[in-house]
């Protein structure tokens, strides 16, 4: 049977070679060596719950319908039984309750986009604190970025479809910042509702850029994502043997097939185990949309708290000044415009250009394939933690009524608690994050210095006690010592020796600036020549001591040996 | 192509230091004992077996459980969760038995392939530049090359093609975008169904509320009278503005504002439930503190102090709505809000651009 089966394969192959010529991608694909890490599986979690949501997706527009016409509910949810509400709502629920198995398609679907969201940015994170965005990655950097922006739009489009309360409350929230926008506002206002707030336009046309352009657009870029992952050959972490020229791991068939492969259904199946045990977003509970009801506690789904903490935290009268601005009659919402769209443009901008930020401090230093482990970088490090705690703030502050009464505190006092945090804490955090990698890179230099503490004292003949401490391996100092020691900017002085200005002087200044920023305070890597020395030191002035020392871990392990005995025995 | 543990170059120097190279590769136990070996398949294929078994629960679910016709939401739930276990032991079985097989029994010799610079080589680079510029020079939207071809430079086609092509997509987009806004008539942003003598209903029901029913420190959530009687859209789209919350507070504590003296009688006070920030309805009222709250940003109002912000996002006060009693003893509005009702836009002070008589209003605060 196997001859059989393979003299069908090979058929096969032959077909479909002579036809297509794949055998060169099957030569190219087949072995091609991805490193192994724990922190490579996070971009592999997004796109998997991307494939889930597209599966479970499919599986709802077969019968989700969205309309915004009428209808008075006589389906099998009898506590709805006569209410009007909308197609969208009443077949929400028909899913939810007529059709075996809906609901679990539905909370999966709403799940996998949870976690496809917290994977992207958890991922973005690994890419940031480990410096894979650097030289050629930058372009794969904004592709990931913009897969996050889309990723934020599908997750808004598709929470919005069942049409009910608090998804509706939600859109009523985009109608008002759509209306802070200067000029063009109100009419843009009516461009997405088609005419006058809710309309009944609004959901067919999300609709349409939920399952089509938003995914289509999605599935674009994770090509180019995928495919500039192949051309660039994946990142890897120091070690021996690991450089910038090449790439260390295990080949794609049979190995990562099997892993990234088995990976899929893990997180297919985790997905659908929480799905059929947590209910997530019980519509039937909260009622069709309608513009009078609110309930205490709304809140939009996660990836949506920053723009809404923002917009809780910006004050409308600050310090007695009137945030919503009147310029020559005409009105400029600043405590709209500058919490939803102002910060998250900034925001997002930063996170955008972030590469060629670093590239102007560092200069430009050729293609960068070993990651930084991040305690080597540590304003960078600093900069990441402190956009995290920016970002953890709006989230909080987003869901700071829960916050409140969860750890029983005054509503108001958070808030304001929270806006002095968002501009204290971010360089609290930086400072602090910095100091800790300093504190870790000096560690670094002690240990290849003076290797590990063994934790066995000697005692000299004089008195005197030492610990003995063993030397780290080769693999060990190398990890240490292998990355670069950057040092900041030296640019060209103003003028030249015909004392005229040179072009570009302000440019380099500001690059310059911003490298001190980076590397002027910094902790070099142990050099040849210090560990060289440190070994001298060690090896020659003590001798008595390393004898000693020799003769403690004797003693250690024949102590270490006899005390195993021991309990063993008693055992 | 890949050649386990060997290098060509040079081993890599930093600051001083040689790479040690690969580190010394450690055998797994099925590696080097066979019984190991045969658990680790034993396991794999029990493995596989269970999402087999998996699959196999979730087909029995969804045949053999009896969710009833979707009345009995606790049926729906344990159909939920029996075929969603299915689906989960279905799915991690063939996970977790795939990558147990990579990880005990695949090779882990790490291999190592060269990397090549992405940059293409400068006789790659000057020819594809070469060729852009035989094409530019084909064109004739270039310069002439030195040689002199003959090829003239057509710069009123590179001119026109550009202006073209710029607006060209105006063709498709301007109708497409102009249709989208429906009548594009924002002064409907102004006007709400209220009005002189009508009256102020319960929501939802629509049924009339008589001054001697608003008991104090009561609240009603209110709709205009013939609200429900129209059709779908057009009543979202007026409940989105009209709604309205009626109190009554102890006379002694309402502090009547300059100019809203009639507006409101015995401590019977209607504003508008449409918060001035993005819109959400301010529904959270405080009997204690006569302080009306906004859930979504939890904009702060004081409906005792002509329901000035007190704290959060909003900066305007909520439109009140001037009201009165009918004859028949039904709470009636005196007319509509003097003022757009919910979040601000550009030209919210501007007067109304269909009835361009009407002066520009001044803002109260």
């Amino acid at each position: 049977m196997g001859t059989k089966l393979n003299n069908a394969a090979g058929g096969t192959a032959n077909f479909v070679d002579d036809r297509t010529s794949i055998g060169g991608f099957v030569k190219f694909f087949a072995r091609k060596l991805f490193p192994d890490h724990w922190s490579f599986m996070l971009g592999e979690i997004a796109l998997y719950s991307f494939v889930v949501l597209l599966l479970s997706g499919v599986f709802l527009t077969a019968f989700f319908v969205p309309s915004m016409t009428e209808v008075h509910y006589e389906g099998a949810f009898e506590t709805m039984h006569g209410v009007s509400m909308t197609e969208a709502f009443a077949s929400t629920l028909k899913i939810s309750f007529e059709v075996p198995g809906g609901l679990l398609i539905r909370q999966i679907h709403h799940w996998s986009a949870l976690l496809f969201l917290a994977a992207i940015m958890t991922h973005m994170c690994r890419v940031f604190f480990t410096g894979a965005f650097r030289k050629p990655r930058e372009l794969n950097w904004l592709v990931g970025f913009t897969l996050m922006v889309l990723g934020l739009a599908a997750g808004f489009t598709g929470y919005s479809l069942p049409d009910d309360v608090l998804s509706g409350n939600g859109l009523r929230i985009i109608d008002g910042v759509v209306k802070s926008i200067p000029i063009i506002g109100s009419y843009t206002s009516y461009w997405l509702f088609g005419g006058e707030y809710p309309g009944g336009d609004i959901i067919p046309r999300l609709f349409t850029a939920h399952i089509l352009l938003v995914p289509g657009l999605i599935l674009a870029l994770i090509a180019v994502h995928l495919f500039l992952v192949f051309l660039h050959k994946h990142t890897q972490y120091p070690g021996g043997g690991k450089t910038d020229r090449n790439v260390v791991g295990l080949p794609l068939f049979p190995v990562y097939t099997a892993k990234a492969g088995g990976f899929f259904f893990v997180v297919f199946g985790i997905i659908a185990l929480v799905a059929a045990v947590f209910t997530i977003n019980p519509v039937w509970n909260y009622g069709p949309y309608d513009p009078s009801p609110v309930s205490a506690g709304t809140q939009p789904d996660w990836y949506i708290l920053f723009v809404d903490g923002a917009l809780r935290l910006m004050p409308g009268w600050l310090f007695g000044i009137p945030m919503e601005w009147e310029i020559f009659g005409y009105t400029l919402s600043m405590n709209i415009l500058l919490p939803a769209l102002i910060m998250p443009g900034l925001f997002f901008g930063f996170i955008a250009m972030y590469p060629w930020i670093e590239k102007w401090a560092t200069g430009d230093r050729g293609e960068k394939h070993v990651l930084d482990r991040p305690r080597n970088v540590p304003v960078r490090t600093g900069i990441g933690v402190a956009t995290i705690t920016f970002y953890v703030i709006l989230v909080l502050e987003g869901s700071n009524d829960i916050v409140a009464t969860l750890f029983h505190l005054s509503l108001n006092d958070l808030t304001i608690f929270f806006q002095w945090a968002i501009f204290i804490l971010p360089p609290i955090m930086f400072w602090v994050t910095k100091r800790i990698c300093m504190g870790l890179q000096r560690k670094d230099r002690e240990l290849v210095l003076h290797g590990h503490e063994t934790g066995t004292i000697v005692r000299h003949e004089n008195g005197e006690y030492i610990e003995v401490h063993s030397p780290l391996d080769e693999q060990e100092v190398w990890l240490r010592v292998s990355h670069d020691d950057i040092a900041p900017l030296e640019v060209a002085p103003e003028y030249n020796e015909n004392g005229v200005r040179r072009k570009g002087y302000r440019w380099d200044r500001f690059k310059q600036a911003l490298s001190r920023f980076y590397y002027e305070e910094r902790i070099s890597p142990v050099t040849k020549a210090e560990y060289d020395e440190a070994q001298h030191h060690h090896g020659h002035g003590n001798a008595e001591a390393d004898i000693q020392a020799a003769d403690a871990k004797d003693a250690d392990e024949r102590l270490t040996g006899e005390w195993n005995k021991v309990e063993d025995e008693a055992k | 192509m890949s050649t386990p543990e060997h290098h060509e170059e040079e081993p890599v120097t930093k600051n001083g230091f040689t790479d040690p190279g690969l580190a010394h590769h450690r055998p797994r136990r099925a590696d080097v004992e066979p019984k190991a070996d045969r658990r680790a398949e034993r396991q794999v294929a029990a493995l596989f077996g269970l999402s087999a078994l998996g699959t196999i629960i979730a087909i029995w679910a969804y045949f053999g459980l009896d969710a009833g016709d979707g009345s009995d939401v606790d049926a729906v739930h344990r159909m939920n969760l029996w075929i969603g276990i299915g689906v989960f032991l279905a799915m991690v079985g063939i996970g977790f038995g795939a990558i147990h097989w990579a990880k005990t029994l695949m090779r882990d010799h790490e291999m190592v392939e060269e990397r090549h610079a992405l940059r293409t080589s400068d006789e790659n680079r000057e020819a594809a530049i070469q060729n852009l510029k035989d094409g530019v020079t084909d064109s004739g939207l270039g310069t002439p090359d030195e040689a002199g071809t003959g090829v003239k430079r057509r710069s009123l086609l590179k001119g026109s093609l550009i202006t073209a092509l710029a607006i060209a997509p105006l063709s498709v987009l301007v109708p497409q975008i102009g249709n989208m806004g429906s009548d594009w008539n924002i002064s409907k942003f102004r006007h709400t169904m209220w009005g002189p003598g009508v009256r102020l209903t319960r929501d939802p029901d629509g049924s009339p509320i008589k001054a001697a029913d608003v008991t104090i420190g009561s609240v009603f959530h209110v709709i205009p009278e013939g609200l429900n009687d129209l059709e779908h859209h057009e009543k979202m789209a007026e409940k989105a503005k009209a709604v309205v919350l009626l109190l009554r507070l102890n006379p002694e504590d309402l502090k009547i504002q300059e100019g809203r003296e009639d507006w409101s009688f015995d401590g019977v006070i209607a504003y508008s439930k449409i918060c001035t920030h993005v819109g959400c309805p301010v529904a959270l009222y405080e009997q204690q503190t006569h302080h009306l709250l906004c859930p979504c940003h939890q904009s702060t109002f004081d409906v005792s102090d002509g329901a000035k912000v007190v704290f959060g996002p909003a900066k305007r006060p909520l439109p009140q709505l001037p009201i009165s009693v009918d004859d028949d003893g039904y709470i009636v509005a005196q007319n509509d809000f003097d003022e757009p009702v919910g979040p601000s836009y550009w030209t919210r002070l501007k007067g109304d651009s269909t009835t361009e008589a009407t002066s520009v209003e001044e803002e109260s605060h």
